[in-house]
């Protein structure tokens, strides 16, 4: 899958950008500041239809103006795509396919799959249960239909119980019937989303283990492990025991919702508490190089691949193991930021890759190299 | 918006208090009910009061009506055996003009929402649950919304009805078609009631 063309209008700050690009690797270059993770956001949100960083809307527009407009020309096995989103205050956004409005945004997920390497990616580790399970989630939506309607709907069933529960304590009147109807549908989706995630991690922890084997060249174990209520015990069993809790803290304790990601070291030490910077780097990159080649396996062709600032927060042989894979053409088109103008583009043509570089300043940008040859 | 005059004031902050009237068109309204004769704002005015102070909910169905039992309800023509579950009385309107249904109605006022605060104490349901225990009642169609809020009302109503000796159905609904009865084409909404299935065969989906 290649993006061939990105336009952009009021982007955060990407005033007027409007690139022609390499099928290989493309770097943003320039100072913090001046836009270049923003067009790598970009290509994230035409991907899926939303900001990898701020997920309100009208934040990405930039500030004082109106709307923003992104728009890419994406192709998979010479099939050109439009893809048009454009966002204005006040108003509903507007996402084309091919000029063509979706009746729900979900159905663009996974069409056009991005993988994006960022410093930010250590929140993975640092913040709660959440983020990893929207990691998961994300995942899974890419080439799973059913497991995101069974997830939207999951959500809103749980809503319903939540505000259920709190009624009935205000009210001090219980309703088993109505608690029963809603744990019915709840149990059906959140029994689906369970063994969505159980089958996806059975396939997916080896090609993480494999990674990370790969790029650590050490002996030091790590695990990632999926931790679910619902390992061990029926979705039904759990709610009907925890009723009485339920009822007094007047929201749903058990349930997919509090499903987790274990990172571990040396079996059972916390990724987060015991191992080195390094090591955690490490853990991140293979963990999204495994979700790199899980959607190349599962789609039949390579994700974009966007690379934020990886050569000022990452060490040398990280970023070599990256660049090693890229000069091998095992990744696909790659997206590159860095604030040096030169630093990159020197390593990859020593490398022999072929590529494009612009600089990113005051939110436009400049073609500075084509095809190797400074212009 | 200050017109120096209370009265004018008065009347247009009355009409914007209308849904999708904005002061604007309500001084524009106001402007003109101004211009017409004082019998005939009277008229107009009354016509409110009468329907706020007269109108009443059927007592069988609920369905509004200006008498205690609803001109649905008093045709002994239409069919006993079964009572057709809706929403509020915009979906009888949408039913009725179809003209392919004849049994007689029943008017939830809501659908079940914990989110909006709306639960089975707030609706129309132990009314429902005492008519279907008349031995004339054979069939109970539910014909709510296809939303999720829809399938806990239809599931729980499902659950109550199965005390009574009757059968529960649901209309039948194209994928895809999330919007409310009020707005389905006749045909389409004939057509719905007309293949309505068993409600057990369709709990699977
Ligand atoms: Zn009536």
């Amino acid at each position: 899958m290649l993006l061939t063309h990105l336009s952009l209008i009021n982007f955060k700050n990407c005033t007027d950008i409007s690139i022609e690009l390499n099928s290989s690797v493309n770097c943003f270059l320039g100072n913090n500041g001046e836009g270049k993770t923003n067009v790598l956001d970009a290509i994230y949100y035409l991907s899926n239809t939303k900001s990898y960083f701020n997920s309100i809307d009208s934040q990405n527009i930039k500030f004082g103006e109106p709307f923003f407009v992104a728009q890419g020309k994406f192709s998979i096995n010479e099939e050109t795509t439009n893809v048009y989103c454009g966002v204005k205050k006040g108003a509903k956004k507007q996402f084309k396919f091919n000029k063509k409005s979706y009746l729900k945004l979900a159905e663009h997920i996974g069409k056009f799959p991005v993988v994006i390497i960022t410093p930010y990616d250590s929140n993975l580790i640092l913040e709660g249960s959440e983020t990893r399970r929207k990691f998961l989630d994300r995942l899974i939506s890419q080439f799973n239909k059913p497991y995101l309607e069974n997830l939207i709907a999951y959500n809103k069933l749980l809503n319903q119980r939540n505000a259920t529960l709190k009624q009935m304590a205000e009210s001090q009147r219980f309703n088993a019937d109505l608690l029963a109807v809603i744990d019915m549908q709840l149990i059906e989706k959140g029994n689906f989303v369970h063994q969505e995630r159980k089958q996806f991690l059975n396939e997916f922890i080896p090609i993480f283990n494999h990674f990370y084997k790969d790029i650590s060249n050490q002996n030091e174990k790590v695990t990632l492990t999926y931790t679910s209520t619902l390992n061990d015990n029926s979705f039904e069993q759990l709610l009907n025991d925890n009723i009485a809790k339920d009822r007094v803290v007047t929201y749903t304790t058990k349930g997919i919702h509090k499903d987790d990601l274990e990172f571990k070291i040396m079996d059972d030490y916390s990724l987060k508490k015991f191992a080195s910077q390094g090591q955690q780097k490490s853990f991140l990159i293979a963990l999204k190089l495994a979700q790199f080649e899980y959607i190349k396996k599962k789609k039949g062709f390579s994700p974009i691949l966007l690379l934020d600032d990886i050569f000022d927060k990452l060490d040398e042989s990280r970023v070599n193991y990256i660049l090693q894979m890229i000069a091998h053409k095992k990744l696909g088109q790659t997206f590159i930021t860095d604030t040096s103008l030169n630093k990159v583009t020197n390593i990859l043509s020593k490398l022999k890759v072929n590529f494009k570089s612009f600089e990113i300043k005051q939110g436009g940008a400049t073609l500075i190299t084509e095809d190797n040859q400074e212009l | 918006m200050d017109f120096k005059s209370k009265l004018l004031n008065n009347a247009v902050e009355e009409m914007s208090s209308l849904p999708g009237i904005g002061k604007r068109t309500a001084l524009r309204l106001v402007l003109h009910l101004l211009n017409q004769s004082k019998e005939e704002v009277n008229q107009f005015a009354n016509s409110f009061k009468l329907l706020r102070e007269n109108i009443v909910f059927c007592k069988i169905c609920y369905n509004i009506s200006d008498t205690e039992i609803c001109h649905i309800c008093q045709n002994k023509n239409r069919d006993h055996s079964i009572i057709c579950v809706v929403q509020d009385i915009r979906d009888i309107l949408a039913i009725e003009s179809t003209q392919q249904f004849k049994g007689y109605y029943h008017v939830l006022g809501g659908i079940i929402s914990p989110m909006d605060g709306i639960g089975p104490d707030d609706l129309n349901i132990d009314e429902l649950i005492l008519r279907s225990k008349d031995e004339k009642v054979k069939e109970i169609i539910l014909a709510l919304s296809a939303t999720m809020e829809g399938d806990t009302t239809n599931f729980y109503l499902f659950r109550k009805l199965s005390e009574s000796n009757v059968k529960t159905s649901v209309i039948a609904r194209g994928i895809g078609i999330g919007n409310e009865l009020e707005y389905t084409d006749e045909i389409t909404l004939g057509r719905s009631i007309i293949h309505r299935s068993l409600f057990e065969s369709s709990l699977s989906k």
